[in-house]
């Protein structure tokens, strides 16, 4: 019986020899992250439920961060809760202020992301750590409270898509771009209730950053998780942050996938997904002149270091534009702390732009960068969805880290100058 | 089952319009039903009465995991949501709060709002009393009926745990 790699992780969590597709299942869970917005309701949960305890502790991590340094008096009341339960339940993995940062960044940087392994968070950027080879799934308050009592959960096995990209990326062109191109391609639902999986030379040669961004936008497609196969890229990756052991498993390659997508993006330019749809991808060669008010660079998707060296590199001493503000969020407070030595958040103070502290914060919304009526934000994050970023009368367009900087040097949505150089 | 159909016929309605993330400092029923689908429909809580449903397209509760959504729906009354389909993670959460989302393209096709249904789920059938017509959905999986009939995830998993 031939398997993919979703179908072998969960059938090892639910000892069985293998599983299909639709069948209905427990998995042991691995790794359960809980950060501020969707861990409260569990708790009150678990309390309403006869004072259910944590099964197992050392498999909770704990890291607020959609609306921390707390925005106001009922965020700090819902991590001060956080807080107080962490540490009656026990709780050591927790990720406070200063050593915080974005869930779907901070997990797999701190070592908790191992090939193999299973993975939930009430969040649905938790597709994110499927770049690591894991089983890695967005869930609900309730399944939280449940995972967190008893250790596993329920799923229904999902169908494999597979997409095979092929090609060379041009310069100036990102797994941003991929991403957004694929979603453009199957639609917001193309992917629901399945796992896309990727493989192919370009993601070989992605780093492990670039592959998060590609699993991180998944969701955005309706899937329940994003999976690529461990190579020696992941081990050394892993291998650098965790002694925990891992296995390393992958998809037989006579596995049976519900559709094969092979797709070439040699040809693939910058693109930008205008409101309010992730699907909504266009060339930003093909949008003509549309004015920004904003440019926004952080979040799960592209918030990494490597986001911030290519944005760095993209305004390379030139200025933000004079109507446009330009807000900076490194992911964690150890990207935080890299790129500042590394001389990045100079170059981003320099031009204008403004650097906070690591947080979710405008990318739904919460704090740092909210949109009035009538205003436009170019965002490196994933979502466009109306009122995603503040009002509901404000306009998201989602773009790779290059095209957002050179977007806010140009004041309008342009193409970044590494592509444009290469085409002239 | 007998309620007011409330029609949302756009697809892909996501989390975030359902329950906007300015009111997720909050996570009790009661505060989110005021916020319900506000930024689909500012007036849709003056409108809705307890026991209507929500009929809608493809793909409803994209987005954010949030399930302040289904409180928030909960909250302001609605029963049940009835769409072309579900998105996954919203679909969960309502089987793990014992709340009713009912898989019917038929039926979000031609229900119109103000119509009266009624929905017998034994059955797998909705009618529409106004305009006299009958819709066949699919049926509720058995696993998520046992978990809807015990009240949700919750309850399920304190028998196992507790026993
Ligand atoms: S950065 Fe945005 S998408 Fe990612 S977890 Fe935070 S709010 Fe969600």
């Amino acid at each position: 019986m031939r398997s993919t790699i979703t179908e072998k992780i969960l059938a090892a969590h639910s000892d069985r020899e293998h599983v299909t597709p639709g069948e209905l299942i427990n998995a042991k869970i691995d790794v359960i992250m809980c950060h501020d917005v969707t861990t409260t309701p569990a708790i009150d949960l678990l309390k309403e439920h006869g004072n259910l305890p944590v099964a197992y502790p050392d498999r909770v991590v704990i890291m607020p961060d959609h609306f921390v340094p707390n925005k106001d008096i009922k965020s700090a009341e819902m991590v001060a809760k956080i807080r107080r339960w962490a540490r009656e339940e026990k709780i050591e993995n927790f990720y406070e202020v200063g050593r915080h940062g974005v869930c779907h960044a901070l997990l797999p940087e701190q070592g908790y992301v191992r090939p193999g392994t299973t993975i939930i968070c009430g969040d649905s950027h938790t597709s994110t750590h499927g770049a690591l080879g894991a089983f890695a799934t967005g869930i609900g308050s309730t399944d939280l409270a449940a995972a967190l009592a008893t250790g596993e959960l329920w799923f229904k096995v999902p169908e494999s898509i597979l997409f095979k990209i092929h090609g060379t990326l041009q310069k100036g062109v990102y797994a941003k771009d991929v991403i957004l191109e694929i979603i453009r391609k199957i639609g917001v639902d193309g992917a629901l209730y399945k796992t896309m999986e990727f493989t192919g030379e370009v993601i070989e040669n992605f780093s492990i950053e670039s592959r998060m961004t590609l699993c991180n936008m998944t969701i955005e497609a309706g899937a329940k998780s994003g999976i690529i196969n461990p190579d020696q890229k992941t081990i050394d990756y892993v291998r650098a942050r965790t002694s925990q052991p891992f296995e390393i498993v992958t998809s037989d390659p006579d596995a049976e996938y519900s559709q094969i997508i092979d797709i070439d993006i040699s040809m693939l330019k910058p693109m930008v997904a205008l409101p309010h749809l992730p699907s909504n991808g266009k060339a930003v060669s093909d949008v003509g002149d549309i004015s920004i008010d904003q440019a926004w660079l952080g979040s799960c998707t592209n918030g990494r270091l490597e986001d911030l060296r290519i944005a760095a590199e993209e305004i390379n001493g030139k200025k933000v534009a004079k109507n446009v503000r330009m807000i900076v969020v490194p992911a964690t407070s150890e990207i935080w702390k890299q790129a500042n030595r590394e001389g990045l958040l100079d170059i981003f103070a320099e031009a204008g732009a403004t650097i906070s502290s690591p947080t979710c914060g405008a990318c739904l919304g919460g704090h740092m960068g909210i949109l009035a009526a009538g205003e436009r934000c170019i965002s490196s994050t994933n979502r466009n969805f109306v009122g995603r970023m503040g009002s509901p009368d404000s306009e998201v367009y989602l773009a790779s880290p290059a095209t957002v900087a050179a977007s806010a040097i140009a004041g309008k949505i342009v193409n970044p100058n590494a592509y444009n150089q290469d085409k002239s | 089952m007998k309620g007011k159909a409330h029609c949302y016929l756009r697809d892909h309605i996501n989390t975030d319009e359902i329950i906007p993330a300015r009111y997720l400092t909050m996570d009790q029923e009661k505060d989110l039903a005021p916020h319900a689908m506000e930024d689909i429909d500012k007036t849709f809580v003056k409108k809705v009465s307890e026991g209507d449903f929500i009929v809608a397209g493809k793909d409803f509760g994209c987005g954010s995991s949030r399930e302040h959504a289904v409180w928030a729906l909960r909250g302001a009354g609605v029963k049940a949501v009835i769409a072309s389909s579900f998105a996954r993670i919203f679909y969960r959460n309502c089987i793990n709060n014992g709340f009713l989302a009912i898989e019917c393209s038929d039926a979000s096709q031609k229900i119109q709002t103000g119509d009266i249904l009624t929905i017998d789920l034994k059955k797998g059938i909705i009618y529409n009393e106004t305009k006299n017509e009958t819709y066949i959905f699919t049926p509720i999986p058995d696993f998520a009926q046992e978990i809807i009939n015990k009240g949700g995830l919750m309850k399920t998993i304190t028998e196992k745990v507790t026993s």
